[in-house]
């Protein structure tokens, strides 16, 4: 049985592309800190699927290398936005975005 | 490894040196932290200071010999270390505001500073960065720690929604910016700046559309870095709801450091397809100075009238980006150069004004101060006078130049809506100015007591350099134009 044809680098960054929509459409959505943080996180995996594909489609190395920086980066961001909204929620016992909104006029 | 693999040589670690210096200086505030007992967190701050002195020598030393660091990634070249010098000085007038403030909120502690010098960590690699994963990198250290920094007093709840709004938006504006990176990278094969840009010039086998759509991601990425239109919404609620001291250095360092790195990326890499991305400075520039001028009337929190306000000088930035010319970038450097000690005095001002939880921070809670305290009057209506652009002040010299730069390269609708701009601009800072010496003092400024040590030194000091630079605007305009050579 001959090998199945590869996979065309187009559907890859389709693929990338339909995840980062989602990020963004969760983000802009969702009424939840965690869901909306969660979104965030979608679009910066969709962007490495990105990297990974362009890099291997080049032949070269750095593709895959940034997407160790951005894993690490994304790391240290949800160290700190989990902090961040767990102070929110001892403060205020919510996690809805519309109920954080005492800095309005 | 690939072929042309060599271990980064002593030059190449002396060009980094600012950076570790901050590093290693904030990882010693936090061991000292640890070994301090309750009553001795005071001093950190001066440990900080220190550092930051260092740094700055170091950047002064490093840009004595300037080149490329660690295969290209880093490029210290006059730029660089302009920014380099203009964020570390940030980071002083900071530091010098925080500790009368965080001893009035029973909050000492080293962190604090840690925090601050690992966020100029991200702002001094991002001045230098010369790639784009390194902007992405360099941004991110700032940003984090600058996220941090923001809800720093966490059983505040504006502290905590200043955050929480920071951090969501943050993020989520950083995801486009590197998306755009990813396609730039996939399209051209390279994240060095001068080899994508020598690739854009030259070859015609990237697509103009997706190359100009890539970019456009990338400025989404920065536009809300520097708070321009349409991605300004975050500013007035995170520099409202932020500690006074922590607001005088995000709305300085970060912004002048993500300035930094979109004029570079821009004029350097994107250089060949200028005409496509032009056109939405061009838009940007003037929404945002708009929509800053015009909401900043309407308001009564002086915090969120001077983020308003930073949101319309982000817009004059711009103008001096959209003249796309060697003289608009000088003239950029210029007015950062001048915005950062006007803003950082005034919030420096704000940090004491508003005493112990930030009780007053309405505009007419400011009524009668030069009778109180005729010295902080003074000095806050230089540093308004300065944000209006009134000559002898460096506001003026820096929107002249800016300006200037847009006639030269036939800009003219800009300039004038510009200008038109800051006229209105100067209705909501007058109105300040009049509270504090036409209005009868109100029981806001009553037991005023005198502003600490540290809050003196920094306002002199920003008030200092806004009269220096309103005078002999050559002293630093020379520097500019010689560093504003970038990528050419």
């Amino acid at each position: 049985m001959p090998p199945p044809p590869p996979v065309p680098l187009v559907a890859y960054l389709t693929l990338s592309a339909i995840l980062f929509v989602l990020g963004v459409a969760g983000f802009l959505i969702r009424k939840n800190l965690i869901t909306m943080f969660m979104s965030i996180e979608l679009m910066l995996n969709a962007v490495n699927l990105s990297f990974v594909s362009f890099s291997y489609h080049l032949k070269q190395t750095d593709g895959h290398l940034f997407t160790f920086f951005v894993m690490v980066v994304a790391a240290a961001e949800a160290a700190v936005g989990l902090a961040i909204i767990l102070t929110v929620f001892k403060n205020r016992a919510t996690l809805m975005v519309d109920e954080v909104d005492s800095l309005k006029l | 490894m690939p072929a042309n693999f060599a271990f980064p040589t002593e030059a190449e670690y002396i060009r980094f040196l600012p950076e570790t210096i901050l590093i290693l200086m904030g990882t010693l505030i936090m061991v000292l932290e640890g070994f301090a007992g309750d009553g001795h967190r005071k001093g950190t701050h001066k440990v900080a200071l220190f550092g930051l002195f260092l740094a700055m020598a170091a950047a002064c030393y490093a840009g004595s010999n300037p080149g490329p660091a660690f295969s290209d990634f880093l490029l210290v070249d006059g730029f660089g270390t302009f920014f380099r010098m203009l964020v570390l000085t940030v980071g002083i007038l900071a530091v010098l505001c925080s500790p009368s403030y965080l001893s009035r909120e029973r909050a000492d502690s080293g962190e604090y500073y840690a925090l601050i010098l690992y966020s100029l960590v991200g702002q001094c690699i991002l001045a230098t960065a010369n790639e784009l994963i390194m902007v992405f990198i360099g941004l991110e250290i700032s940003s984090i720690a600058t996220y941090v920094l923001a809800g720093y007093l966490r059983d505040d709840k504006r502290n905590n929604e200043s955050a929480i709004k920071y951090f969501l938006l943050g993020s989520f504006a950083t995801a486009f910016l590197l998306y755009g990176v990813a396609w730039i990278y996939g399209l051209t094969g390279s994240t060095n700046l001068a080899v994508i840009r020598q690739y854009l010039q030259t070859s015609a086998t990237a697509d103009p559309a997706l190359v100009g759509l890539a970019a456009g991601l990338m400025f989404v990425g920065f536009a809300f870095k520097v708070s321009a239109a349409p991605f300004q919404a975050w500013t007035p609620d995170v520099y409202q709801g932020a500690p006074a001291p922590v607001t005088a250095f995000m709305s300085a360092g970060p912004k002048a450091a993500a300035f930094a790195v979109f004029i570079r990326v821009y004029i350097t890499a994107f250089d060949g397809i200028a005409e496509t991305w032009l056109p939405v400075v061009w838009v940007s520039a003037l929404a945002t100075m708009v929509i800053g001028n015009f909401a900043a009337l309407t308001q009564t929190n002086i915090k969120r009238v001077l983020a308003y306000s930073s949101i319309a000088h982000a817009g004059y930035v711009l103008v001096a980006v959209a003249a796309h010319s060697q003289i608009g970038t000088a003239a950029a450097m210029f007015y950062l150069a001048s915005y950062v000690f006007m803003n950082i005095g005034a919030f420096a001002l704000i940090s004491h004004l508003s005493r112990q939880g930030e009780r007053y921070v309405q505009v007419n809670d400011l009524a009668g101060l030069s009778q109180r305290q005729p010295v902080t009057a003074a000095l806050f209506a230089i540093f308004l006078l300065s944000l209006i652009g009134v000559p002898l002040t460096g506001g003026f010299f820096g929107k002249f130049y800016i300006f200037k730069a847009a006639l030269d390269s036939q800009l003219y609708w800009l300039t004038v809506l510009g200008l038109l701009n800051s006229a209105v601009a100067a209705y909501y800072y007058l109105r300040i100015i009049v509270v504090m010496y036409f209005h009868e003092p109100g029981h806001a400024t009553e037991s005023l007591e005198e502003p600490a040590a540290g809050i003196r030194v920094a306002s002199l000091v920003a008030a200092l350099a806004v009269v220096v630079l309103g005078v002999a605007p050559s002293l630093l305009l020379n520097v500019a134009s010689r560093s504003s050579a970038i990528g050419r």
